[in-house]
């Protein structure tokens, strides 16, 4: 594989950027491989790449129905975090900041990652408070957290509305520093590039039509472009997962739902943090080119669409508006919409299924941008070793069964529900 | 924007509408012993079915009834609508 440096930009300027090697390869499916990913997106790439990488295993496919990276991956509104409260959220998610840090370097790939930093608005004393216990979580596992008051997030973000006759006036905020943003596209085409050049066959335009299994095991798939017998499955399909589980005769704790995200037209630098409204559910930062990227609350019902309905895109910006006024001012350059695997606790599923050689990793709801490497990383030691990693122990199906749910917002089953 | 016919006020606007979830889900009976299976068939487990879907929503901004809706959650077309009490045919 050719090596991307300053040396090889200048080198291929010589002959007008016409010789680049393919960044992967178009291969014609075999008959038969040790894994197949199904699901090219970014946990699937991620998957394929740390299968080679970390456990040398490169008989593999990736097998996704449309072109690679162009689902949730290349929707997603870009944030990389790890604030959470609960022990086995906190834990997974600061193992793939970890991850992020390294990757441009990792894949010879500049994923642009920015850690810029992330606030979220308190709007009462009660909500500081909540803050304050989050954030000291947050610490006592390791991540950096600090609890802002009113004056610092205006010294930080003077743009917002701190004026005396608001209806959700900024009490504070809780920040992570080391939060921030990545080029979405780039992750996907980073490990795409990566795990081909490891001998990982990435298939496109080929979709999943059923399953082989017998005697309680996987022993392959059918699709499009043939039928492929495999050793081992891994289902990396977000949204479409509860298609895939009917043909599997499995029912799963995941609703698919819709999501909207927008950007502005591009304006001068004006914002470097990633801010949410902490009164309802808003969120922003500003793109390299200068776009607004915002998004919000679900379409709040069951939805295969891949694109929103505009009740939900205008309740979202009007909480946009409260924060931050001068948005008002800007046109709308983009909508548009991806399709989520909301679980029923709100926190995502990698783990083994009862049929032997299949491996499940789904429910990231609306979060699972940020856990992109260390959703690769875990989901390919548990297929690798057939036995789920400590960091994803506590992402297991079981859980539903016996009550050990990941609650963290605290929403019970209808995590849809805004 | 959604137009949801309320069987009991007639065309509205999705605003005046709030989502229920799946209307196929059924609790289990009482009075028989019911296994943990069939519990979290009931709490968790969804088909979320791409395609038509009968589902629950309540004219929240209108008569405050629950109805039933059957919806293509592909297309977001809407195929009829009933009162909570009539069953799904």
């Amino acid at each position: 594989m050719q090596k991307y440096s300053i040396f090889s930009l200048v080198k291929n300027a010589f002959s007008n950027h016409e010789n680049w090697d393919l960044a992967w390869k178009d291969p014609t499916p075999k008959s038969e491989y040790d894994v197949v990913i199904i699901g090219g997106g970014g946990h699937g790439l991620a998957t394929a790449y740390y299968l080679a990488k970390e456990h040398n295993i490169t008989n593999v496919a990736i097998i996704e129905k449309g072109w690679i990276g162009g689902g949730n991956v290349g929707r997603n509104t870009t944030i990389i975090r790890s604030n959470y409260m609960h022990d086995d959220n906190a834990l997974f998610s600061e193992f793939g900041m970890d991850l992020w840090r390294k990757m441009s370097q990792d894949l010879n790939y500049n994923v642009m990652f920015s850690p810029r930093g992330i606030i979220n608005l308190a709007h009462s004393d009660a909500q500081m408070n909540v803050y304050a216990r989050r954030g000291n979580s947050m610490r006592l596992n390791g991540i950096d957290a600090v609890l802002l008051n009113r004056e610092q997030v205006k010294e930080i973000i003077p743009m917002a509305d701190f004026s005396e006759n608001v209806r959700f006036p900024i009490f504070g905020g809780l920040m992570q520093p080391s939060a921030g943003t990545a080029r979405h596209d780039a992750v996907a085409w980073g490990y795409a590039r990566q795990a081909d050049s490891m001998g990982v066959d990435i298939i496109q335009n080929c979709e999943v039509i059923g399953f082989d299994v017998s005697g309680g095991k996987i022993q392959g798939v059918r699709t499009s472009r043939g039928n492929i017998k495999a050793k081992k499955i891994g289902l990396c399909v977000a949204g479409s997962t509860n298609i895939l589980a009917e043909k599997l005769n499995m029912t799963l704790p995941i609703e698919t739902h819709l999501l909207q995200a927008c950007v502005s037209e591009p304006v001068k630098p004006v914002l470097d943090k990633v801010v949410t409204f902490g009164a309802g559910h808003f969120y922003i930062s500003q793109s390299d080119k200068g776009e607004m990227v915002m998004g919000g609350d679900l379409d709040g019902y069951n939805s295969y669409a891949q694109r929103g309905n505009l009740p939900t895109l205008q309740h979202v910006l009007t909480e946009g508006i409260a924060m931050m006024p001068f948005l008002s001012k800007l046109k709308m350059l983009r909508t548009w919409g991806g399709i989520m695997d909301m679980s029923m606790d709100g926190s995502p599923i990698i783990d083994k299924t009862h049929i032997e050689g299949l491996y499940l990793n789904c429910g990231w709801c609306y979060g699972g941008f940020k856990a992109t490497p260390a959703s690769g990383w875990t989901f390919a030691h548990t297929i690798a070793q057939d036995r789920v990693h400590e960091l994803n122990a506590g992402y297991n199906l079981n859980r539903f069964n016996t009550g050990h749910l990941l609650d963290e917002k605290g929403l019970g089953t209808k995590t849809w529900i805004s | 924007m959604l137009h949801i016919k309320c069987p009991h006020c007639g065309m509205r606007s999705q605003n005046e509408f709030s989502y229920g979830g799946d209307a196929s889900v059924k609790r289990p009976e009482l009075g028989k012993e019911i296994s943990d299976e069939e519990w979290n068939n009931f709490v968790y487990n969804r088909k979320s079915l791409r395609g038509k879907h009968w589902e629950l929503w309540q004219h929240l901004s209108g008569c405050r009834q629950w109805i039933k809706v059957e919806r293509d959650t592909a297309t977001h077309e809407i195929f009829k609508t009933l009162k909570a009490n009539e069953e799904i045919s």
